[in-house]
């Protein structure tokens, strides 16, 4: 054993390292992420705002100050755009991360308890996974949260918005991460491993904690990936509806929306959002795609 | 007379749902004393597994129980699952035949040492590395510090046998059952296997289930044997009377299908016929059907195991029973 001990996340590392549409994908979110987070500072620099408007300087074309130009309400679109993008790229990651948690766990409660569990879980999935979506999210986003005991202050804020989205996006978004993971704890509950840590008097928790999940956790790497670019477009679909991202605080869905009435007069304002939304969908189905050839064991070793 | 360490009486196991189970086990007796070895012998498919899952509470589901099973004077056939998973690698731990996949593939072989001792003995995890480091020291790895932190697949065949013994030594255990621990290892390194689990008995004062399908291996590990065809016992003895002097019919022929060094054989003699389906197991002896000296009498009812020697037992009409 002259070479140094090699865990599977390493050789997977290499896989990933030689896949360049993936790290491009990865480049490319990562530094879309980084541009959101500037926009106060480029806001600052350049003596513009995304969120005041400016009644005075409506639709600029692009010029030193205004990169981008401005919108209908004289608010820097560049600026505009980091500012949504802030809220379209973390709603993305955090339904995404959230349907995968919920998933997760029934998922592997299913497959590893069986029986009536895995009917009664599995039957709710399928369920879940029956209803109509959109019409679903609309019904769930006219929800009056103050109903729900949530206060008057948290309601009017922009985050009731954001977390509305988030928890809706999650609610129904579960149902393939947790077939994923059902699938391989019945396959992993069969392997020795299992039936070895039970031999050593591991309870069913530790059992599901430290023996299957571990290894039925690439799949839902892979599958969170993939689904953050469809949270991505539900999130478009719901703000363009008019039930997601409520102004002032925007996003790049609720960005379409406004443009929507504009295409004519402007349509570079429908353009841009449109256009950052398919880009980091696309590079998350890249990065996606090569997590999954990575994780893959089939595939050449490093 | 103190009680022996496992003492099964009427052992029966039913697998399937009720109703449209199938006896794996069909009435098994045996006893051990601790600190000693019982050799479990036998085809595939006779129940020998079974046994040892009966043993540990890790019957797969659904089954059904019945008869008794006393480990230390408790009854484990109806012991809570949570009070049996306690005794479980504290009390009895169990090694399996692929050292390959009864490990886990993504967790360092120390680490998986290291659990038994902080599930078990509530120890601390800085403790308890440095207690698996020992344990893999004990079990004959060397450079065992280095080797802790490797991953399964980076160890032999061998080696990830030696890392499931150390695991299954951790917390000390008064019964180690062994299914069939060197079947997937290649010679040599099944004698160092052989030979370390017999150092660790004798130091430990560990008693040992010793199963396999290999009488050769088992008459060098067991003080005494149970024969087993097809969830019963057909003969049950000290381990010298039952080699030199085999009493049934089948453990005769699997005797006598051990290839001999000192004589060359052009072909290896075999048993005829296969074991028979539990399902359908035949109303007299099952092994009637393969026996060279099986008679009408034969399919009439199961043959009683009966004394033939002192401690030594066969079931089969054949067999004149010790006066």
């Amino acid at each position: 054993m002259s070479e140094a001990a090699v865990s599977v996340w390493q050789l997977r590392w290499r896989r990933l390292r030689r896949d360049w549409p993936a790290l491009a994908g990865a480049g490319v979110l990562v530094a879309l992420y980084l541009a959101c987070r500037a926009a106060p500072w480029l806001e600052d620099w350049l003596g513009v705002s995304g969120v005041e408007t400016d009644l005075l300087s409506r639709f600029e074309p692009a010029d030193g100050q205004h990169w981008l130009g401005s919108d209908e309400a004289g608010r820097d679109e560049l600026c505009r755009l980091l500012r949504g993008g802030q809220v379209s790229l973390s709603i993305g990651f955090m339904a995404a991360l959230g349907s995968s948690l919920v998933g997760t766990v029934i998922g592997a409660c299913a497959g590893y308890f069986r029986g009536k569990v895995d009917m009664v879980l599995m039957r709710f999935t399928d369920f879940v996974l029956a209803l109509p979506g959109l019409p679903v999210l609309i019904i769930l986003a006219a929800i009056d949260l103050t109903k729900l005991g949530f206060s008057q202050d948290f309601v009017r804020s922009g985050d009731a918005g954001y977390w509305r989205i988030v928890a809706i996006v999650t609610l129904l978004g579960w149902t393939t991460v947790a077939r994923l993971v059902r699938a391989a704890t019945l396959a992993l509950a069969e392997r020795e491993f299992v039936l070895a840590a039970r031999a050593q008097g591991a309870s069913a928790w530790r059992v599901l904690w430290v023996h299957v999940l571990p290894n039925a956790i690439s799949p839902v790497i892979v599958a969170t990936t993939l689904r953050m670019g469809g949270v991505l477009l539900t999130e478009s679909a719901l703000s363009f509806l008019g039930v997601g991202i409520q102004p002032p605080a925007t996003s790049w869905g609720s960005m379409l929306t406004n443009a929507q009435e504009l295409i004519a007069t402007a349509p570079l304002l429908a353009i841009y959002p449109g256009a950052l939304v398919l880009v980091s969908v696309i590079a998350i189905n890249f990065f996606g795609d090569g997590l999954q050839s990575a994780f893959d064991p089939r595939s050449d070793p490093g | 007379m103190t009680a022996p360490l496992l003492h099964a009486a009427d052992l029966k196991v039913t697998l399937g749902p009720p109703g449209a189970g199938v006896a794996v086990i069909a009435g098994l007796d045996f006893s051990l004393e601790a600190g000693r070895t019982l050799g479990v012998v036998g085809e595939s498919g006779c129940g020998k597994s079974m046994t040892a899952l009966a043993i540990m509470g890790l019957l797969p589901r659904p089954h059904a129980v019945g008869g008794a099973l006393r480990f230390n004077g408790t009854d484990v056939l109806t012991l809570p699952a949570e009070g049996h998973r306690r005794l479980r690698g504290a009390q009895m731990a169990m090694i399996f035949q692929e050292p390959m996949t009864a490990l886990n593939p993504v967790v360092t072989v120390g680490r998986q040492i290291a659990e038994m001792l902080e599930v078990h003995r509530a120890t601390p995890p800085d403790q308890a590395a440095r207690q698996a480091v020992a344990l893999l020291e004990r079990v004959g790895i060397a450079d065992a510090g280095r080797r802790a932190t490797a991953f399964p697949h980076q160890l032999s065949g061998g080696m990830r046998q030696r890392v499931m013994i150390a695991m299954a030594i951790a917390c000390k255990p008064a019964l180690l059952i062994a299914d069939e621990p060197t079947t997937a290892l290649d010679v040599s390194v099944q004698a160092q296997i052989l030979d370390l689990l017999l150092e660790l008995q004798r130091d430990e004062g560990m008693a040992m289930v010793f199963i396999s399908h290999n009488l050769g291996v088992v008459s060098e590990m067991a003080d005494d044997i149970l024969v087993m065809y097809s969830g019963r016992a057909v003969e049950y003895g000290p381990a010298q009377a039952v080699l030199r002097a085999p009493r049934h019919p089948y453990t005769a022929g699997l005797i006598a299908t051990l290839p001999d060094i000192g004589r060359r054989q052009a072909v290896l003699p075999v048993i005829p016929g296969n074991v028979v389906n539990p399902r359908r197991r035949p109303a007299g002896c099952a092994f009637a059907g393969r026996c060279a000296q099986a008679g009408a009498d034969c399919a009439a009812a199961v043959p009683m195991l009966t004394p033939v020697a002192a401690g030594h037992a066969a079931a089969c009409l054949r067999v004149r029973p010790a006066a």
